[in-house]
């Protein structure tokens, strides 16, 4: 793709903290952000996460909500998020009348459904959640806020929801359809998700090891985060900060939760974002792989990997040992990340590393490396198959 | 967009079937909550698989499946899928089951279906189909977003043969029952027949599952072109209809070129309301039909408006238990389903007979 779509705006909320510098901060110091559910209501105290510190009333105070609100925490992060996104690409309330938002959810606003669902019946005190346990009325509440009335949707492919959010308005502004869209995904953490991912033994009890031979399982997070896409007669004098230049969505049609071990999906994923890109192999200096953390994952992504840069791996690193697995939402903080990789010029760690898996010998970025990055692929793949691969590149 | 989109299969699973809707015969219900008539979904779905499937799973899958059958159409390039509430009776299980045993020896299968996306991912895998793959829950315009994406991409990739796209939302025990608590249903359980004939809040609710087979491809005897689709917020009745009339000026049609308009009406008391201005100014001169009482309000049930409209075309006939006024129709080439929600989403599908 000549060019590609510009980004003028991102915004981000993580373990790692509120907005672009903090993460940025965390990111270069190689500083996690998993610790112990403090805020989370679980019984499952000694399983890791990348929660944030911020209780849903403090949100409320700092958002200025009063009375019988319906934001959950997911719409309140998503809020946050792409305020930032927002403010940074200096998009004013007249101009979001006609822009549009595209968001990736994986469970709504079950964060409250959990809270509630066994008082609704006897009590009609917070009724107004029952609606917001759909991802729909997630991305509703965020675009209600800031009066946004362009085209609206929700993308909900589990854990390749944002990446497909991204993808989307991408191509919408590529197509014409859209001149401006706000593009991205949130998921806060939820009992529902926690003990779901429990349940398939797939949550590690350590620091999650991305890639690394020893790896048992994946830490959850929480977060959320949002770009500005725009079409070229709008930007005028505003900073690009990177531009979305491949996209590539396939179906690894294997399981419904496990991933090929060959990773066909990945595969035909990441061959059609970079012919979208229009980029050869050799140009691609930098993978944000998907990585979570568990068995099947790493194996099935590193093959694909493997399959497609044969010899000449890039450098790549799983931030999923930073944040924990954002769900819905982690390929929106990966393309920030991607984006702060081009504009860094900096490749951040993969955490927790310390021997290659025997089965592919691949060894991530471990330390923070300085390198000069034109191109960067960010991996998601999700539950059902879905498998996202995006390419961001400097702005030329 | 120069070529054009034809559905060359089409499937609907609903609380109606072809046969009542136009045999003047429709299912009667006499509660607020009605399920839909399972087709034999074991011509379709393995038994040993169907055990442990929801019926969001079940419906999905099947009527994907018979969509590509009636397109005769083995494998499609890509699936789009539409649903606003997703695979709720195993959301709820999971959930109940964390809420009952306080987080403790909890089976992994209901979280594993619960996903928004499983129906997709499930008709990928059942299909062996590694194209392109989404899910779009954005609550009542979910299918309409799978809609609009399809065609996107069918603009994009001009050698894409086949997208099947469709819509599913099924009734679960509880959540859906929460209806009563919100006013999204009537308090009083009425029969779906007199749906617009009780003057009172809410609606009544069901479940289905709707799946078309897109091709640029005229096949032998499509059953519709997708002409356009689109879906906006507008807040008053001289926006929207400033609204309808840029769609169909833009697809180059007048309004005295339409010749039924397949409103979603539900026969709640103030929605209706915005339903009736439009009636009486911007499709004063059209056959005015309706659905919502033979198939209940749900999400995606803008998929039976679809389906309805393929098989209008097909027939040439319009069943008469869709008339809301005393219209006729002088030909019976272009339908317009027009949907409202959440009082100010609204959503058009255009379609044409090839």
């Amino acid at each position: 793709m000549k060019n590609g779509v510009a980004v003028t705006g991102m915004g981000i909320i993580s373990a790692l903290g509120n907005g672009v510098a903090a993460n940025l901060e965390a990111l270069s110091k190689g500083q996690d952000g998993i610790t112990y559910p403090e805020i989370l209501e679980t019984i499952h105290t000694e399983l890791p996460v990348g929660e944030i510190k911020i209780t849903n009333s403090e949100f409320e105070h700092n958002l200025g909500l009063k009375g019988n609100h319906s934001l959950t925490r997911a719409a309140m992060l998503g809020i946050i998020a792409a305020s930032e996104a927002i403010e940074s690409s200096g998009l004013s309330e007249k101009e979001l009348l006609t822009t549009g938002f595209i968001s990736g959810s994986s469970v709504g606003g079950i964060d409250a459904t959990e809270i509630h669902y066994l008082e609704y019946e006897s009590s009609a005190e917070n009724r107004q959640f029952i609606p917001a346990q759909h991802p729909g009325f997630t991305t509703n509440s965020i675009s209600g806020y800031f009066k946004i009335q362009g085209y609206t949707t929700t993308v909900s492919t589990a854990c390749s929801s944002a990446a497909n959010a991204i993808m989307l308005g991408a191509r919408l502004i590529r197509a014409g359809e859209l001149d401006r869209v706000i593009v991205g995904g949130t998921d806060c953490l939820t009992k529902f998700t926690l003990n779901g991912f429990n349940s398939l033994k797939i949550l590690s009890d350590q620091k999650c090891k991305p890639f690394d031979d020893s790896r048992n399982g994946l830490n959850l997070g929480e977060g959320a985060a949002y770009l500005v896409l725009e079409a070229e007669h709008l930007i005028g004098e505003k900073e690009v900060l990177g531009r979305v230049t491949g996209y590539g969505n396939a179906n690894d049609a294997y399981h419904q939760t496990a991933s090929s071990d060959t990773g066909k999906g990945a595969f035909m994923a990441m061959r059609d974002a970079i012919e979208i890109a229009g980029i050869p192999l050799e140009n691609i200096d930098f993978i944000n792989a998907h990585g979570t953390a568990t068995r099947n994952n790493d194996l099935s992504e590193s093959n694909a990997i493997k399959r497609i840069f044969q010899s000449k791996i890039p450098d790549f690193s799983s931030t999923k040992a930073f944040t924990g697995h954002t769900l819905a939402a982690a390929g929106a903080l990966e393309a920030v990340f991607s984006l702060l990789s081009l504009q860094q010029d900096s490749i951040f760690p993969n955490l927790n590393f310390s021997k290659p898996m025997l089965e592919t010998g691949l060894v991530p970025i471990t330390e923070v490396k300085f390198r000069p990055i034109s191109n960067v692929m960010s991996n998601s793949f999700g539950f059902g198959g879905n498998c996202t691969s995006l390419i961001f590149g400097r702005d030329e | 967009m120069s070529k054009n989109t034809y559905i060359t299969g089409i499937a609907g699973i609903s609380a109606q079937t072809e046969a009542a809707i136009f045999s003047g015969e429709p299912m009667s219900y006499h509660t607020n909550i009605f399920h839909s008539i399972a087709p034999d979904f074991k011509e379709y779905i393995p038994a040993m698989a169907l055990r442990r499937m929801s019926k969001a799973i079940k419906m999905g899958l099947t009527a994907g499946k018979m969509a590509l059958k009636d397109a005769n159409m083995e494998l499609p390039d890509a699936i789009i899928t539409g649903t606003g509430e997703g695979c709720k009776q195993d959301t709820e299980k999971f959930l109940e089951s964390i809420l009952e045993q306080e987080e403790a020896l909890l089976t992994p299968t209901s979280f594993i279906q619960s996903t928004h996306n499983t129906v997709g991912g499930q008709i990928a895998l059942n299909l062996g189909c590694t194209g392109y793959n989404v899910t779009y829950c954005q609550e009542s315009a979910s299918l309409e977003s799978a809609l609009i994406d399809a065609m996107l991409l069918l603009t994009e990739k001009p050698d894409l043969n086949s997208v099947l796209v469709g819509g599913v939302d099924e009734v679960s025990n509880k959540i859906t029952s929460f209806g009563y608590l919100t006013n999204f249903l009537k308090q009083q359980e009425i029969n779906n027949l007199d749906l617009f004939t009780q003057k009172s809040e809410g609606t009544i609710t069901s479940e289905g599952a709707f799946f078309f087979n897109l091709s640029p491809t005229r096949t032998e005897k499509p059953y519709a072109i997708l002409k356009a689709v689109d879906n906006f917020k507008a807040f008053n009745s001289v926006e929207i209809v400033e609204r309808i009339n840029l769609f169909l000026s833009k697809n180059e049609i007048a309004h005295k070129g339409l010749d039924a308009v397949l409103i979603g009406k539900n026969g709640d008391l103030e929605q209706d309301l915005v339903y009736e201005e439009l009636q009486k100014s911007a499709f004063s001169g059209t056959a005015q039909l309706a659905y919502k009482h033979l198939a209940g309000d749900f999400n995606t049930v803008c998929g039976f408006a679809v389906w309805l409209s393929c098989l209008i075309f097909k027939r040439q006939q319009i069943p008469e238990v869709l008339r809301i006024n005393d219209i006729s129709e002088i030909k019976l080439e272009s339908i317009l389903i027009y949907n409202l929600s959440s009082n100010n989403n609204h959503s058009l599908i255009l379609l044409q007979k090839p």
